[in-house]
């Protein structure tokens, strides 16, 4: 039992391969899963950080983050053609969307709209959330949304989505 | 008053778990009967301080005493009594209380039905468990402690989320998701038993696969009932959206299925023991992952309570159980040594390494686009997610992979096999599945992956059905008569099996269901005025008005729409939308009109006046998800019954053409 024997040798070495071809697995999926997953990223914008972004921003999924603009919202009744604009403290974009709003969506409340910047200057969303959260803040009328707000409010609609 | 003794009885937990971890493991190492029995009272004590603890809480929130933190956070006197009752874990410090009361009653009932076996195990195994509740009577106790004091007493309490308390699916979600999270704890602590000892017989196989079993039945369901509300309750007509937090429930079943197939050749061959261990212990590792993912405020969604200090305790406890893992699998894996070999890849046993080949896959698919926005916020500070598509083109074609393995694994016979007898078995049921295929496309479905899936799935369904039935059939054969055969044969000796089978039924079904659901879904949004009609997918519906409707914890404002079929009225769907007090939001119920086909959907979107904003959705299939994850739990409490007593007896290799082996 103790002494090693042609077959613990083989053994051995069927184990070595055994890794070998574990890791090498591993490796594949890794390559194959970052490429699904670089393809596939949801970035989480404001305004800002829309602009900021450049060219990178067109035909990117993005969820952007913001305030309703004042006196921004046209053709509300409409099932379709839906318009307004999105700002933070220092950036504003135009979007366009298609859908039927929700319950809560009108001016200066904070919203999440899902889609991507198209060349011609506007953001077509596919996706229009209204910020669901829990703890009842005040709505802060006209106040911009700081950075940090934003962030929470992009996270609390989180699993709301189709 | 109540605040103190619930901190007491708290405290006393934390030494009661940390002193009895330390006597068991020394009861262990000493191999001291004596030891033993000790630390079985303490596992005891602790299950005995964890329900009264638990029981203080439920008091004080059924009395409303908003001296207590907890209750003047969730508790009202304004919401109905069953909303009171599950408040318990409505909330982060409730529900890490609910998990020590349900850890405690896992680890007395376990040790209690193994009270007089496995002697050389189960010192190391409360040893274990009780340093996972000497963790979580800490986070109680610190961290995360429900029973603080208020001053001064609020007359009255918010009540708990509003999202929590719009459907009734809510009382029975949760506590079966901890049933089957806090459950993957004795698996756990049975497989770090069997590394410490040093060794893996036979006769703890059963324990250890039972252990697994149960808590793989909770978490199936619940996983289900999770969605099946998603799909009730937050109106966007889907089940299952990749969420980091439904991610975190399937995490641990995908291993803890792979573990529960690996334990079967385990048992059969006596090879893949340390491979099995790590998947039991992987599977404990993401149930805590998960707690950590869903409960520290990374991920903000239905399940995150408000923001919270438990996130550091919480990876602090990973940390230390993947180490403690790691460094026990690296020490003893060689000790657990292999009693046989795999003679063929093409037989039943090598389809189970396929089989969780696979599964370890989808795991990490999961894992890593769950896990990867995490990376990047910590390291870049950019928040960003992962879509849906990742998952869905990663997942797709290995869940594919394993309905197909599902009809072959099965097939197979055990062992090698000449190539005759492998074609008899693997070519009748492609008819089966050519008659799927056929019936699918004649319904109109043309998408690829789902024509496939008909077809893997109709392949499946014939094999097990065959599988499932055998052992009466080769009694019939043998000439006994019908209902004492079917009782012994399916019910009495191959439980296990017939058991099995039925849970491989309801996946067969879950898959086919799946694909249809989501590839033959049609949807639309509309606006419409009372009076107006549309008409969309061979329904007609017609707002027939609003109405406003008050009760004590939320107003509603309900919208009637009158459904027909070619003139013909079939139904009445109310979806409403609920405003509650304690929100700024208002939130929907949908209306789901189902029939055995499909389910019809209304969610409003908004109502202005006269005017009201519809999703619309037809979706085929659906409702067939929900009845076959029940069917695939009925088949696991089937397998899980236990002999009512164990004979061995020495079956000669070439007589058994029945295996006695379960599938699950």
């Amino acid at each position: 039992m103790t002494e090693p024997t042609a077959s613990d040798a083989m053994r051995r070495k069927t184990r070595r391969f055994m890794i070998a071809a574990f890791a090498a697995a591993i490796a594949a999926f890794l390559v194959i899963a970052y490429g699904g997953i670089s393809k596939n990223l949801v970035y989480y914008w404001t305004p800002t950080d829309l602009h900021a972004a450049g060219n990178k921003a067109y035909g990117a999924t993005i969820r952007l983050g913001g305030m309703v603009a004042p006196h921004s919202v046209k053709g509300r009744n409409g099932v379709s053609g839906l318009e307004f604009d999105v700002k933070d403290a220092t950036g504003i974009v135009h979007v366009k969307s298609s859908g039927v709003p929700p319950q809560m969506f009108r001016e200066n409340i904070g919203v999440v709209v899902e889609g991507t910047m198209t060349r011609s200057g506007y953001f077509q969303c596919n996706r229009l959330m209204v910020s669901h959260n829990n703890e009842y803040r005040a709505p802060k009328a006209g106040h911009a949304v700081n950075k940090e707000e934003l962030q929470k409010l992009m996270k609390s609609t989180e699993g709301l989505k189709d | 008053m109540t605040a103190t003794f619930g901190r007491f009885l708290i405290l006393a937990s934390v030494l009661v778990s940390t002193t009895g971890a330390f006597i068991a493991y020394a009861a262990g190492a000493k191999r001291s009967p004596e030891g033993l029995r000790w630390s079985q009272r303490f596992a005891y004590a602790f299950a005995g301080l964890m329900v009264l603890a638990t029981g203080v809480m439920e008091y004080a929130l059924i009395t409303h005493d908003f001296g207590v933190q907890y209750v003047a956070h969730v508790g009202s006197t304004q919401v109905p009594l069953w909303v009171t009752i599950v408040s318990l874990w409505s909330s982060l410090e409730g529900s890490i209380l609910f998990w020590g009361f349900i850890l405690g009653i896992y680890i007395a009932a376990t040790t209690w039905v193994n009270r007089n076996e496995h002697q050389e195990y189960m010192p190391f195994a409360i040893g274990t468990w009780l340093s996972c509740g000497a963790f979580f009577s800490f986070l109680i106790a610190g961290p995360a402690n429900p029973f603080l004091s208020v001053s001064p007493v609020p007359l009255d309490g918010p009540g708990p989320n509003p999202l929590l308390q719009n459907h009734l699916l809510m009382i029975i979600h949760p506590p079966m998701l901890y049933l089957g999270y806090v459950g993957m704890t004795i698996p756990f602590g049975f497989a770090a038993a069997a590394l410490l000892r040093g060794r893996l017989g036979q006769s703890f196989l059963r324990p250890l696969r039972a252990s697994l079993l149960l808590p793989w039945v909770f978490l199936t369901i619940a996983i289900m009932l999770g969605g099946w509300w998603a799909y009730e309750v937050l109106g966007w007509g889907g089940y299952w959206a990749w969420d980091p937090v439904e991610n975190a429930s399937l995490l641990p079943w995908l291993t803890a299925t792979a573990a529960l197939h690996s334990a079967i050749v385990m048992e059969r061959r006596g090879v893949l023991k340390g491979w099995t261990v790590t998947l039991i212990q992987a599977s404990f590792l993401l149930t805590i992952l998960g707690t950590f993912m869903t409960r520290s405020g990374v991920f903000n969604s239905v399940h995150s309570f408000t923001q919270s200090s438990i996130g550091p305790t919480i990876l602090v406890f990973l940390t230390a159980i993947l180490l403690f893992s790691v460094i026990l699998l690296a020490l003893r894996i060689d000790s657990l040594e292999a009693e046989g070999r795999i003679e063929s890849a093409v037989s039943r046993e090598g389809m189970f390494l396929v089989n969780n080949l696979f599964f370890v896959v989808f795991t990490f698919t999961v894992l890593v686009g769950t896990v990867f926005p995490l990376v990047v916020e910590a390291i870049k500070g950019k928040q960003m997610s992962v879509g849906r598509p990742y998952f869905d083109a990663m997942v797709v074609p290995v869940g594919t992979a394993l309905l197909f393995l599902l009809g072959v694994g099965p097939a197979l016979p055990w062992g090698k096999t000449n190539r005759k007898e492998m074609l008899r078995a693997l070519l009748p049921p492609l008819i089966t599945g050519a008659i799927a295929l056929i019936i699918g496309y004649a319904f109109g479905i043309r998408n690829a992956w789902t024509l496939v899936t008909l077809l893997f799935g109709g392949y499946a369904a014939h094999v097990t059905f065959a599988q499932m039935w055998l052992p009466l059939r080769q009694r019939l054969k043998k000439g006994d008569s019908f209902a004492p055969a079917l009782i012994d044969a399916q019910l009495r000796r191959g439980r296990r099996r017939f058991g099995g089978y039925v849970v491989h039924a309801g996946a067969v079904i879950v898959f086919v269901a799946i694909a249809v659901s989501s590839t033959m879904r049609t949807q639309e949004e509309v606006t419409l005025a009372r009076g107006q009609s549309t008409t969309f997918a061979g329904y007609a519906v017609t707002f027939m008005g609003t109405e406003e409707r008050a009760e004590p914890h939320r107003q509603s404002t309900i919208a009637r729409f009158n459904i027909s079929k070619n003139g013909q009225p079939v139904t009445t769907m109310e979806p409403r939308m609920n405003q509650y007090a304690a929100m700024r939001e208002p939130i929907g119920t949908p209306a789901v009109h189902s029939t055995i086909g499909r389910d019809y959907y209304l969610s409003i979107m908004n109502i202005q006046g006269d005017q009201v904003g519809l999703l619309i959705i037809n979706m085929p299939m659906v409702g067939w998800i929900w009845g076959a994850v029940l069917l695939m739990g009925a088949g696991g409490l089937i397998a899980l019954i236990p002999a009512r007593r164990r004979t061995y007896v020495v079956v000669p290799e070439s007589a058994p053409t029945i295996d006695d082996e379960a599938m699950a």
